[in-house]
């Protein structure tokens, strides 16, 4: 009987210590990823477009601090993104490497819109807008070239073109490396 | 007078002779005149003509719009042809919004008031003409002089500094505006002192052009403009030099110089606003040196603006033989043109076509670290260390040494034995960096759009998912009352 006493009383005690512990290891550890991943979700663009392969850019924040992605996945990010988060996250990375991606966007060919809305349903950051039966236009400003429009679209209408360069936006190209 | 030591600065070889001693001679009017929207920094203006409207020279036909902007206004009596797209002055060549006007021949002026005695309008009364008057900083900058002076005025400026430096080689129209015009200059430059209430003017001449100097002291003389002759020396006119020299005092990093109590402008600026003032015309011609080796009779010209470059080369003699390069500006910090059919704007001071020979052979080879790019950079920047770090893609490594203080004069690139095009590294890095700075304004903007369509399709799941339950409590209320019905029935 007394055998029995020690046994659930030292049981007891085992788990309850252990209980603690774990409760604690989980507590600091789960505080320190969720700030790294929300931390990294800030610097993100945050356009939610997938071209990444995770749904999303929570998701890619999470993958990111778990070191399960490269500081590279972000297409629309460019070598500006990967250079932040590369200094965050104390990585290395070889920046000339960095292809840089040339901003394009949607743009609808009005002859082959049949207004089917498709496009309008799907567009992440809501810059398209049209009606049933409607010709669709897509809002250059608020566009990022995230391609699930094009993937709807029933008859090609829309296609990402590279963004116009304007007297306002045009500067001077890199200079020829030629030494 | 004591004058201040620069750092940096180089002499280049001025080849000001070219067209020096031409005395300004007016254009004949062209058959077209292509006259762009925005020649000026700020907001394009607002067209307020149709195609077809017959108007007056110095008629406005574009609106200035927003705080910093500037009118345009016909260049001489016609019909308007076209509004549209037509090739801007810019190294790109791209399209900017032009009106293209069809001279009729009379160069009939639309007739304005204007003051018996100019020097007794009161400050804001000038500013607001030279805002009417559609003037911008004619030294290049094509700043609106009226913002300037407005700005000035509030911040009760002590020294008003007027550039005559003229420091780019090739460019003679300043030097021969304050010899042939010098009292229109004076009193152009004492409304300028007038408008922002300065205690001080001193006009800065570089020592290589002593029969301007020489015109305008004797010109000044009994009035509160100071002339003062200063070092030959590039850039000597850049605003940050010509204030170091002349006062000493220097632009504090981000300042500006009402910072420091100083305005500058320049002195085809105090012409026009003279203009204005005293005549009622606005800025509807300017004067501009036609030179290069490559032009039969380098010429300073008076040319309505919105004449084709092609014009003013035709009239000059046409070429003596064909020119590997054509620039607008300077042949320091001046545009490189496409072809000749670009339009003269309020801002183009020279056009220069250059032989083979004016041009350096440009084969670039290494850098070998000889510091002549440090020693030429008049901010004291270090050029080799910049473009290293640009290379690297580390622009904000560049930022570090100093890169948004770089003043694009190309000093460097002029010094380096190495032809490294260095200032071109310079002008590329601003340009990624201004990019940078426009994606993430955009990214800010989509980023907020995303949250909102989430937030939008969070609401209407939670709405369907109410309404469903809604449904289903109404339904089951109805099965018990079917069911307690039944019972009793
Ligand atoms: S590609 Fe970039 S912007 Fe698009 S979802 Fe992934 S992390 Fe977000
Ligand atoms: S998906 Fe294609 S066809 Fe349908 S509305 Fe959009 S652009 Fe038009
Ligand atoms: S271009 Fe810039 S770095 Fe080169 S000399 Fe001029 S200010 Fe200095
Ligand atoms: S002047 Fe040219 S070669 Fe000399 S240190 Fe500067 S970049 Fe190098």
């Amino acid at each position: 009987m007394q055998m029995i006493g020690v046994a659930i009383l030292s049981l007891t005690l085992l788990g309850l210590a252990l209980g603690f512990l774990l409760g604690t290891a989980a507590y600091y550890l789960k505080v320190e990823g969720n700030t790294l991943a929300a931390e990294l979700e800030k610097l993100l663009p945050g356009s939610q477009c997938g071209q990444c392969g995770f749904p999303g850019c929570t998701a890619a924040a999470q993958a990111l601090a778990n070191g399960q992605a490269a500081v590279t996945l972000c297409p629309p990010g460019g070598r500006v993104l990967v250079e932040t988060l590369a200094a965050r996250l104390g990585v290395e990375v070889n920046l000339a490497q960095v292809k840089e991606t040339i901003p394009i966007i949607a743009e609808v060919q009005e002859d082959l819109c049949i207004g089917c809305t498709r496009c309008f349903k799907v567009c992440p950051t809501d810059a398209i807008l049209g009606a049933a039966k409607q010709i669709h236009v897509v809002f250059r400003e608020a566009c990022t070239g995230c391609n699930q429009c094009i993937a709807v679209c029933p008859t090609e209408s829309l296609q990402l073109k590279p963004v116009p360069v304007t007297l306002q936006s045009w500067y001077w190209e890199r200079p020829a490396m030629t030494v | 007078m004591k004058l201040f030591r620069l750092q940096g600065g180089i002499h280049p070889d001025t080849c000001k002779i070219l067209s020096a001693e031409q005395p300004i001679r007016s254009l004949p009017l062209p058959n077209w005149l292509h006259i762009p929207l925005q020649q000026h920094i700020g907001a394009s203006a607002k067209p307020v003509v149709k195609v077809g409207d017959r108007v007056y020279k110095g008629q406005v036909i574009a609106v200035s719009q927003g705080a910093v902007s500037a009118s345009i206004h016909a260049s001489t009596s016609g019909e308007i042809a076209a509004i549209g797209n037509y090739p801007a002055p810019h190294p790109s060549g791209l399209p900017i919004f032009t009106i293209t006007l069809k001279p009729d021949g009379a160069d009939r002026w639309l007739e304005q008031e204007v003051p018996d005695e100019p020097l007794t309008l009161s400050p804001e009364a000038i500013a607001m003409r030279v805002n009417a008057a559609g003037i911008v900083g004619l030294g290049g900058a094509a700043f609106p002089s009226a913002v300037k002076l407005n700005v000035s005025r509030r911040s009760q400026v002590q020294t008003l500094i007027i550039n005559g430096s003229e420091c780019e080689p090739y460019l003679t129209g300043d030097d021969r505006l304050m010899r042939e015009r010098t009292s229109a200059v004076i009193q152009g430059i004492r409304l300028l002192r007038h408008a922002v209430g300065a205690q001080d003017v001193l006009v800065g001449i570089e020592d290589n052009k002593s029969q301007a100097i020489t015109a305008m002291q004797f010109a000044a003389m009994g009035t509160e403009v100071q002339v003062i002759p200063i070092p030959t020396l590039y850039p000597m006119g850049s605003e940050k030099q010509l204030v170091k020299v002349l006062t000493g005092k220097e632009v504090p990093a981000n300042g500006r110089l009402a910072d420091i109590s100083v305005l500058v402008h320049n002195v085809g600026t105090a012409y026009a606003v003279r203009q204005a003032i005293y005549l009622g015309r606005p800025l509807v011609t300017r004067v501009v040196t036609v030179s290069g080796g490559a032009v039969a009779k380098p010429s300073n010209l008076e040319v309505p603006i919105g004449t084709l470059v092609e014009e003013l080369f035709r009239f000059c003699g046409g070429f003596r033989e064909t020119p590997v390069r054509l620039l607008m500006g300077g042949p320091m910090m001046g545009i490189q043109l496409p072809n000749t059919q670009i339009p003269v704007v309020k801002g183009t001071s020279g056009v220069l076509a250059f032989t083979a020979q004016e041009i350096t052979g440009n084969r670039i080879s290494p850098c070998i670290r000889c510091a002549s790019c440090l020693r030429a950079c008049p901010i004291g920047l270090q050029p080799l260390e910049m473009v290293a770090r640009i290379r690297a893609h580390d622009l904000n490594g560049a930022i570090r040494l100093g890169l948004k203080d770089c003043i694009a004069c190309g000093s460097c690139s002029y010094v380096c034995p190495a032809h490294i095009p260095l200032v071109h590294y310079f002008n590329y890095a601003k340009g990624e960096l201004a990019a940078r700075e426009r994606i993430k304004l955009k990214q800010e903007a989509t980023r907020k759009l995303a949250e909102e369509r989430m937030e939008r399709l969070a609401r209407l799941a939670r709405e369907r998912e109410a309404a469903a339950a809604a449904r289903q409590a109404a339904k089951a209320a109805k099965e018990k009352q079917a069911n307690v019905l039944a019972e009793a029935i």
